[in-house]
């Protein structure tokens, strides 16, 4: 077995029959084309603003996410597999989150113990017994996914509270579409472009009154956001206001919003704050992002949120390893989908393995997110890892640890030539009255060699996922 | 539309039209500080733009004297002072970011650049590119961001703000300005009339463009009446107070709501008096005095429009 996947070349050095095409284009285009090609994508990016606001960096800059054009491609029928293995998860999540915000049969059923989930600070009490709309908690979900060196598909983690990068998603897809017009006319590449209007069906579909069209908006903590453009961009493709705390207020458990016109209700908001954040007077009360009174409208089904209130107990780390136990559970089917085998640093002999085995794992902490404090055992030093293990040594239950997957590679260009780099990709599910999502998603890369690290915060770039036929 | 963006289109455009208009009454005052004059009435055009604009106070706050430099510099350049045309730049842009979404990128594109030149400048280049140059510069981007808009802009309800925002500090600065000659006191009571009389409301009305439209118009001298009829009353001049009244009241029908009524009503009433005025009997009760009841007028029904379209549904 190598130890990678390729996802172009098989292991004789062989194009797969799925990139044909691309591996074509880049034999027979002369280097000055190919870097004529970079560079507009790089100028159009610039010029209409898809950026990214770091945190933390000096004055505040926007950086553009470095697009690389060789695309992610999956073949047709790999992706239906893989379809059917995103609606399943999702849907298994979905019914976990009502459960344990209701009978919690599953803490009955002695499959996951309570403290996991009392104990996990993003459980709220707040919505135990709410009912929403059709039942769904997680409206948007992004399932990260990534390949291993036997080739098959792991999942990675969920997320199920705002995930974000659907925007550069389609704004990929337009600049591939500019830059390969040749390549779309030849090959059949499933088109995604209609993304904004299934989110928007999706929201429609939980509205709580059905008699009447409902106003949606989409709530941004403002241009200061790191991910500001993302809340613009859909809120313009789907037709819908956006729209910040202050526009909003809440009087006789309905949502209203300031317009010229005067107070107009509201009925479904896709949110893009954080739970803490979204109402000072049940969560952080220093938030200025969100709106007083928003909870006591919700709890009283005055107005759905999107996703809801508390769905993070469903994504964090430490819940990962049950969601198998979850379809079985909720579904009554196997799993399609892979868990990647994760260890439990809470349970005694999972930590003594890990701890004996440091240099093979990766470690995270379970209620951490974006890549941060986490140990990569195989090239970490000596130092980090004796670092990490006291780390561990303190609070052994706030840590999980799986084996190192290799990631699958794509060829994708950096400094002057070409060379293979890591990627993942995020599918973005949409769940409202039915389970939609548009195929592929957002792939992202890690832009340094031998790097696993692809979140854009640390440096990572993104492509183009095409699914082909 | 949502208010917090009417009311940022709307103050994206007064900031705009103030910067121009801060732009038109210190170069009245350049112009008027070139003309010969006594030693002892040196500099003393430069009090006008500061009484005009209210600011003598904050002025004498941080600088000693009341004289080209210090002026220029405090509404020029000076951050600190929020009527400057530096922070009317600022403040324009900032606005603009705010709703992105409800402009067009060339809207944009034109206040973000004013704004990063408006940030590199100081007195040095100023004075090299010349104090003129400066302030028609300022006019120029005022001009292209005013095209810009009526050029791209969707014709919504962020336009109609927007333009509302264009009129309502112009007939706001327009009155300024025909109050700076109250400010510039002649010598003697006997220099009525005469040249320095002459040069001094000549200056005013190429201040606002409006020297060509005077001499077609009226075919005649000079006089403070005339001057003052065609920026007040008539209704085929941009500037002037009718026209401008004009467009707020059209424009407030256009985006009128349950709750603006009131406001309609006050801005009906200020554009009656102007087309159904005489300048005689403006003049009879005194300019400066017309004037002033003018700037108050406009100022409540400012506010009438902050209370009508902005700040719906506020905690009762």
């Amino acid at each position: 077995m190598p130890h990678l996947y390729n996802e172009m070349f098989d292991a004789d050095r062989a194009v797969r029959p799925h990139y044909a095409a691309i591996a074509e284009w880049l034999a027979e285009t002369p280097p000055a084309r190919i870097a004529q090609h970079r560079q507009a994508a790089d100028l159009l990016f610039h010029r209409v603003g898809i950026t990214f606001a770091v945190y933390g960096e000096a004055s505040g800059t926007e950086r553009l996410i470095p697009f690389d054009i060789v695309p992610h491609v999956i073949p047709g029928e790999r992706w239906d597999a893989l379809g059917r293995g995103l609606r399943q998860r999702v849907q298994a999540l979905n019914r976990f989150l009502h459960d344990i915000y209701h009978g919690q049969e599953i803490v009955k059923a002695g499959v996951i113990p309570a403290t996991e989930i009392l104990g996990n600070a993003q459980f709220r009490r707040e919505m135990i017994g709410v009912e929403v709309p059709g039942n769904v908690y997680a409206h948007v979900a992004g399932v990260d996914l990534v390949r291993n060196a036997d080739g098959d598909y792991y999942v990675l983690e969920d997320n199920l509270r705002t995930p974000s990068g659907v925007s550069y998603m389609l704004e990929n897809r337009k600049m591939m579409m500019r830059l390969f017009p040749e390549l779309f006319a030849n090959q059949h590449i499933r088109p995604v472009d209609h993304y904004p209007d299934l989110l928007l069906e999706t929201l429609r579909g939980v509205a709580p009154r059905k008699d009447v069209s409902p106003v949606i908006v989409l709530l941004t903590p403002g241009h200061f956001n790191s991910a500001y453009f993302e809340h613009a961009f859909l809120a313009q493709q789907m037709g819908i206001e956006l729209v910040e705390g202050q526009d909003l207020f809440v009087r006789n458990d309905t949502v209203f919003m300031r317009t010229t016109q005067g107070p107009q209700k509201v009925d479904v908001i896709y949110r893009r704050i954080d739970d803490d954040f979204l109402d000072p007077l049940a969560f952080r009360p220093d938030s200025m992002l969100g709106v007083p009174g928003l909870l006591a409208a919700y709890r009283a089904g005055g107005v759905t949120l999107a996703n809801a209130i508390g769905t993070g107990v469903a994504d964090d780390k430490s819940m990962y390893p049950y969601v198998p136990d979850m379809i079985r559970f909720y579904l009554g089917q196997e799993p399609i989908l892979k868990n990647v085998p994760t260890y439990r640093l809470r349970d005694k002999e999972d930590l003594d393995y890990v701890l004996a085995h440091l240099d093979e794992l990766v470690v995270k902490e379970a209620q951490g997110s974006g890549g941060y404090g986490m140990l990569v055992g195989p090239t970490a030093s000596r130092d980090e890892r004796e670092r990490y293990r006291q780390r561990i040594l303190d609070a052994p239950e706030r840590f999980i640890a799986q084996p190192t997957l290799s990631l699958s590679v794509v060829p994708t260009f950096c400094g002057d030539g070409m060379g293979d780099r890591h990627i993942d990709l995020r599918p973005y599910v949409l769940s409202g009255f039915e389970v939609n999502f548009v195929p592929g998603g957002l792939t992202r890369v890690a832009l340094r060699e031998g790097s696993l690290v692809v979140n854009s915060s640390q440096g990572g770039g993104v492509k183009d996922t095409w699914v082909v036929d | 539309m949502l208010s917090r963006v009417a009311s940022s289109l709307y103050w994206m455009s007064r900031y705009v039209e103030r910067a121009e208009n801060t732009a038109r009454v210190l170069d009245v005052a350049w112009r008027m500080s070139l003309l010969v004059k006594e030693p002892a009435l040196q500099d003393q055009e430069w009090f006008a733009p500061l009484n005009i604009t209210g600011t003598l106070f904050p002025f004498s706050g941080r600088h000693d004297r009341v004289c080209a430099r210090e002026v220029l510099h405090f509404m020029a350049l000076d951050p600190e002072n929020p009527s400057s045309i530096y922070a009317c730049a600022r403040q324009a842009r900032e606005n603009a970011r705010a709703v992105r979404g409800s402009i067009t990128s060339e809207m944009w594109e034109v206040l973000n650049s004013t704004w990063l030149e408006m940030q590199q400048m100081d007195e040095g280049k100023m004075e090299a590119r010349g104090i003129s140059a400066f302030f028609d510069w300022v006019k120029e981007r005022s001009h292209l961001f005013r095209g810009v808009t009526f050029g791209t802009m969707h014709r919504d309800d962020a336009y109609e703000f927007a333009r509302l925002g264009t009129h309502m500090e112009r007939a706001d600065s327009t009155a300024r300005i025909l109050d700076v000659k109250y400010h510039i006191l002649l010598p003697s009571v006997k220099d009525v009339g005469g040249a320095v009389d002459y040069y001094q409301w000549s200056a005013v009305l190429r201040s606002v463009s409006a020297f060509e439209a005077y001499r077609k118009v009226y075919r005649d001298v000079i006089t403070p009446l005339k001057l003052a009829e065609l920026l007040i009353l008539r209704d085929d001049i941009p500037r002037s107070l009718r026209f401008c009244l004009n467009q707020v009241f059209d424009t407030l029908g256009h985006v009128q709501n349950a709750q603006s009524g009131e406001t309609l009503r006050r801005a009906g009433q200020i554009l009656s008096q102007l087309q159904y005025g005489r300048i005689s009997e403006i003049f009879a009760g005194g300019l400066h005095e017309y004037l002033t009841e003018f700037l108050e007028s406009m100022q409540d029904l400012s506010s009438n429009i902050q209370r009508s379209f902005f700040s719906s549904g506020s905690v009762e």
